[in-house]
């Protein structure tokens, strides 16, 4: 089982979460994150004062899933995230060692 | 007990013995007023004459009087001493307008420009304010700017203490035909404002209590004696009614007495009090564009009264005001926002809003005075200067004036007392015949500059010593933790905005 983390442009949402949905996946956790990679920040100036603004709203998705569909769903993740500028984010995957469904007490892959 | 509750407690305590002393010389008055001696028929002519001085808003009594220049005892026509209505409804429009500057105007200006945990702190200043220089101008600040019994150019008198006398009469000194009591609520409306506006500098890091003690001395020992200068009938920079004026300056709607005086007092002030904590390191970006936006337009509308309104009647001076206001505000937006796309490639809605502001302020002394023409040149000039006084000036110098109370309004009431100087015409409004034709035209910009240096001179000097006075026995700023968390949190006790996450 591997727990895959993406980090997205926020108004790329919508067309991840599509093609996520095409590619069987049923279930995401959504976080709205901030931070900056190669893209760096902007420059606000309100009158005189001029701020840099380091961290850009991101969104955060966390997706577990059966090691057989990891390619899969990267796949996914890339086809809905991807414009081709700076800043689309990035894809972690990680090695994830037990899953609980609370409410039946599954665990493991029945549970993913 | 704590310093601050001692000095409300006594102040508290002096309005009240006062107010009881005030009210047996009412009743006095009013028996006084009783024996009049025999009534005397007026003719036709002056009948119709004192009609006629409501549609000229002049004086009704001029056809009344004798060779001798006085009203025959007992001689009066159906409107004297009442106020009249088309002249009276403006005015009580236009207090009422200026109250809207303050609240809710200058306090969602204010207000959108600060940061989220501080938002609600500077609408309770504004607020505070209001309520306390009402109490402050109803016991003596009125009667110290508009009274005479002091015989003095530089403070009124003591005749109007606690709005004695101030009844629906007009009182002729200022205006035939508006209501003693809705002119003094009118100027009620300059004083609350004043200060409002000064404190915009020290934003974020004052004490609540401190800002209404340092309001308190402010209004007294600075304002007041100002405004008199300028406007009181005998004031000593009354150029355009007072013959016998120091200094001839003309200040129609407050250049002086409310835009340098509060401009040139929020950088004295801003100085003790010392820059935020985290000035220049931390971003402090503006948390609602959009309330400042709101708060803009209502100041803009507001300020027909404060501009209009000034001429005490509607009449052709107060159409000319409000015309040359409009123009003004409307070229200094955009230019204010035209130079920061030369300069930086973007014009921002707050420099709108900073144009607006800067063009209103600009042609307040000069809205009475100037043409069509003189106003667009205000309105240009009215942009340009405060935009490089706020965002080149104010970055060479270092201080922390929070909201550009200095660079908007000290410097824009200065740049438009020079231009009115300048472009103040007869034609506009032919009162600058009455005592200055030998200067108008030519070197009237020589009198504003006199005007100027004074009124620097008393602000400065008066906000210093306050200042200096309420750090020493008060203390001005909250403790480090307070401002850090915030004043909404730690001086009123709410937030301004709660959103509830949890369903």
């Amino acid at each position: 089982m591997k727990l895959i983390i993406a980090i997205i442009k926020p108004f790329k949402l919508n067309d991840v979460k599509e093609s996520l949905a095409t590619a069987g996946i049923e279930g995401m956790t959504v976080t709205d994150v901030k931070g900056f990679g190669r893209q760096k920040g902007h420059t606000e100036i309100y009158r005189g004062s001029e701020y840099t603004v380091d961290f850009l709203p991101k969104v955060k998705l966390e997706i577990a899933v059966s090691d057989e569909v990891v390619g899969a769903v990267i796949d996914a993740i890339v086809k809905g995230a991807k414009t081709g500028k700076i800043g689309d984010g990035k894809i972690f995957v990680v090695p994830l060692e037990g899953i609980v469904r609370i409410r039946t007490d599954e665990q493991g892959e029945s549970a993913v | 007990m704590h310093p601050f509750r001692r000095f409300l407690r006594g102040f508290l305590l002096a309005l009240w013995f006062a107010g009881i002393a005030a009210l047996p010389m009412d009743a006095q008055s009013t028996a006084a007023a009783g024996s009049d001696a025999p009534a005397l028929a007026p003719s036709i002519e002056q009948r119709l004459a004192s009609l006629e001085a409501y549609i000229g808003n002049s004086d009704p009594s001029m056809a009344l009087k004798g060779k001798d220049g006085q009203v025959p005892p007992g001689l009066k026509t159906a409107v004297s001493g009442l106020p009249g209505p088309g002249h009276n409804t403006w005015m009580m429009v236009s207090a009422a307008l200026v109250l809207f500057m303050t609240l809710p105007g200058l306090s969602l200006f204010y207000g959108g420009l600060v940061r989220t945990k501080n938002a609600l702190s500077v609408v309770a200043w504004c607020f505070g304010i209001t309520s306390l220089v009402t109490v402050i101008w109803w016991a003596v600040g009125y009667s110290l700017v508009f009274g005479r019994s002091f015989q003095s150019p530089f403070l009124g008198g003591t005749e109007y203490f606690f709005f004695r006398g101030v009844g629906s009469a007009p009182n002729p000194d200022y205006s035939f035909w508006v209501s003693h009591n809705v002119f003094a609520v009118y100027e009620l409306a300059f004083a609350i404002i004043t200060p409002a506006v000064l404190i915009g500098s020290v934003v974020e890091r004052m004490k609540f209590s401190s800002v209404l003690v340092v309001v308190t001395l402010w209004l007294l020992a600075v304002y007041c004696p100002l405004a008199h200068m300028v406007w009181g009938s005998n004031g000593y920079m009354n150029g355009v009614w007072n013959a016998g004026a120091g200094i001839q300056a003309i200040d129609f709607a407050g250049g002086m007495v409310v835009e340098m005086a509060s401009g040139f007092s929020a950088l004295i002030l801003c100085l003790f009090v010392g820059p935020r904590l985290g000035y220049g390191k931390t971003p402090m970006p503006p948390h609602s564009l959009i309330l400042a936006v709101v708060g803009t337009g209502m100041l803009w509308i507001g300020w027909y009264g404060f501009n209009a309104g000034s001429a005490l009647g509607s009449d052709g001076i107060a159409a000319n005001a409000f015309m040359t206001t409009t123009l003004a505000a409307a070229v200094a937006a955009g230019t204010w926002a035209g130079f920061e796309y030369l300069v930086r490639g973007k014009a921002s809605v707050l420099g709108f809003c900073s144009g607006a502001v800067a063009g209103l302020v600009t042609i307040t002394p000069a809205c009475g005075f100037v043409d069509a023409t003189g106003a667009m040149v205000v309105g240009v000039l009215g942009g340009a200067v405060p935009f490089f006084a706020v965002t080149k000036v104010k970055a060479w110098l270092g201080y922390d004036d929070a909201l550009d109370v200095l660079g908007v309004h000290g410097v824009g009431g200065l740049v438009g007392m020079l231009l009115t100087g300048v472009f103040a015409t007869v034609a506009v409004n032919p009162n600058l015949a009455t005592n200055l034709t030998a200067v108008v035209g030519q070197t009237l910009w020589r009198e504003q500059l006199k005007g100027i240096a004074l009124t620097l001179l008393w602000t400065t000097l008066g906000t210093a010593l306050i200042a200096l006075f309420v750090k020493r026995v008060f203390g001005l700023r909250p403790s480090i933790e307070a401002e850090t968390e915030g004043l909404d949190l730690n001086h009123h006790g709410e937030e301004a905005y709660i959103f509830d996450e949890k369903s």
